[in-house]
């Protein structure tokens, strides 16, 4: 997490957040993802993101994976500080593996697991401690399509199509345009590339991993 | 069988004049009333049956588990008190967790059960504390390969190659040396505590019992999970037949 002593000599929130606010709060975010693009189409969720991970402007990491499959049916993708995306992603961990513990035939979906993200990204925003990332949630549970969205501040929302980032000014418009229902898996593939392609040319992105989550196979990288 | 305490048998923390604490004794004689409950160690991983004896036939099949996974490579079963049981269960998978966050790695399954040895064996230090009613067969596939270890409420903890606690463990101990463990898979592993398990089950004391098991192998990818039904059913079948066999002679 980024922390940085921030010398406040007038009364504002640091001084009422008490001892813990002088090196517990996230002020800006260092290592970082760009966007993530996601659809839903006929048979499940398709999920775009690039590799890599930048350090300010320099393209610092270069095979970073920023979407990991969460669970048997669900597909986590962010943007945003890479070392709160993988916290979120212990959180999620231990979330998993005590819903496994059970071993009672249920299994916790993409929106409980969306669900509970929001509820830890808004706690968080609540103590001025965000998590710096967008994240995008989609998968498959019983034929059901799920596709959301939860910001830092605990935004959070359900949609056909989710962009994190400049994916939201570039990508979505082309997608608002093109997509609809029951888009076949190679019909969607080839709306993301445009997606992404566009974001190639305007957002410098390195290269890009595509995955896919259906009610058949589960999450295929 | 055992001699009565006679006063110094009231609290934990009084050694009796043979050099004894009876009321850890006491302690095991809960775990021998329960079901019994079996481990073994086959060469690519470990099974584990409970012969649960339903108290009554309203009770939902599948309900009361007494075998809990502790983590992903590692599962517990549990023979005396339930209530007991639970607790020691809470604390092994928060032990579990608590290592991987530290370490970032599994708990490795003799760590667990030295851990798990100490927190039974804490509980028969203090007056203010009783011990634990119940022992627990521990099993998990680590690194080190497959690994099985009995706790019992005195705190001891031994690995073996095949452990069993409870109302039927001395027949059953006789049963699991007959086995050749070094070369039976998990799959006939299960078929094997199945068919021990109704052969040890007294039909004359407790009416009916309902056979739980679970396994850590190579098969299930080394994850601690409830037999899969088809085995399970296959070793329920095979047990009885057997069963019947016997009887027949």
């Amino acid at each position: 997490m980024a922390t940085t002593m921030v010398k406040e000599n007038n009364s504002g929130p640091a001084q009422l957040l008490g001892p813990e606010s002088a090196f517990e709060r996230t002020l800006y975010p260092y290592v970082t993802g760009t966007s993530v693009v996601a659809l839903k189409y006929k048979d499940g969720i398709l999920m775009a993101a690039d590799m890599a991970a930048s350090y300010g402007s320099t393209l610092r990491y270069k095979s970073v994976e920023r979407m990991k499959s969460i669970g048997k049916h669900s597909l986590l993708g962010a943007s945003g500080e890479i070392s709160d995306f993988q916290e979120i992603l212990r959180y999620l961990d231990e979330l998993i593996l005590y819903d496994n513990m059970w071993d009672d035939g249920n299994s916790l979906g993409p929106k409980e697991v969306h669900s509970y993200l929001t509820r830890v990204m808004y706690n968080r925003r609540n103590k001025f401690n965000p998590l710096w990332n967008s994240l995008v949630l989609g998968g498959v549970k019983n034929g059901q399509k799920y596709l959301g969205m939860v910001s830092m501040i605990g935004v959070n929302f359900e949609d056909n199509h989710v962009a994190t980032g400049f994916g939201n000014h570039l990508a979505r418009p082309i997608l608002r345009d093109e997509w609809h229902e029951n888009l076949s898996f190679e019909d969607g593939v080839k709306l993301l590339e445009k997606c992404m392609r566009v974001l190639l040319y305007r957002d410098r992105l390195l290269w890009f991993e595509l995955n896919s989550i259906d009610s058949v196979n589960g999450p295929l990288v | 069988m055992s001699s009565i305490g006679t006063g110094y048998d009231l609290s934990v923390t009084t050694f009796s004049p043979d050099g004894r604490v009876f009321q850890i004794e006491y302690a095991a004689k809960a775990v021998d009333n329960s079901g019994t409950v079996i481990g073994i160690k086959c060469k690519d991983g470990i099974v584990m049956g409970v012969e649960k004896l339903i108290a009554s036939k309203m009770m939902l099949p599948g309900s009361n588990r007494r075998i809990h996974s502790v983590h992903r490579h590692s599962g517990m079963a549990v023979a005396g008190l339930a209530a007991d049981g639970r607790q020691i269960v809470a604390r092994a998978k928060s032990e579990a967790t608590n290592y991987e966050s530290v370490y970032g790695e599994p708990i490795p399954v003799n760590e667990l059960a030295g851990r798990v040895a100490s927190y039974v064996h804490l509980c028969t230090l203090y007056w203010w504390l009783r011990p634990f009613g119940c022992g627990v067969i521990l099993g998990g596939y680590d690194r080190d390969g497959p690994q099985l270890y009995m706790i019992e409420p005195s705190g001891i903890s031994y690995r073996y190659f095949g452990a069993a606690i409870g109302k039927g463990k001395q027949a059953a101990k006789t049963e699991i040396e007959k086995l050749k463990l070094s070369e039976m898979t998990c799959r006939e592993g299960v078929i094997e505590v199945a068919k021990i398990i109704y052969k040890v089950h007294d039909e004359a004391k407790d009416k009916a019992f309902e056979l739980e098991m679970s396994w850590v192998c190579d098969e299930s990818k080394r994850l601690h999970q409830k037999v899969p039904d088809e085995l399970l059913e296959e070793a329920k079948a095979a047990a009885r037949t057997a069963l019947e066999e016997m009887d027949a002679d």
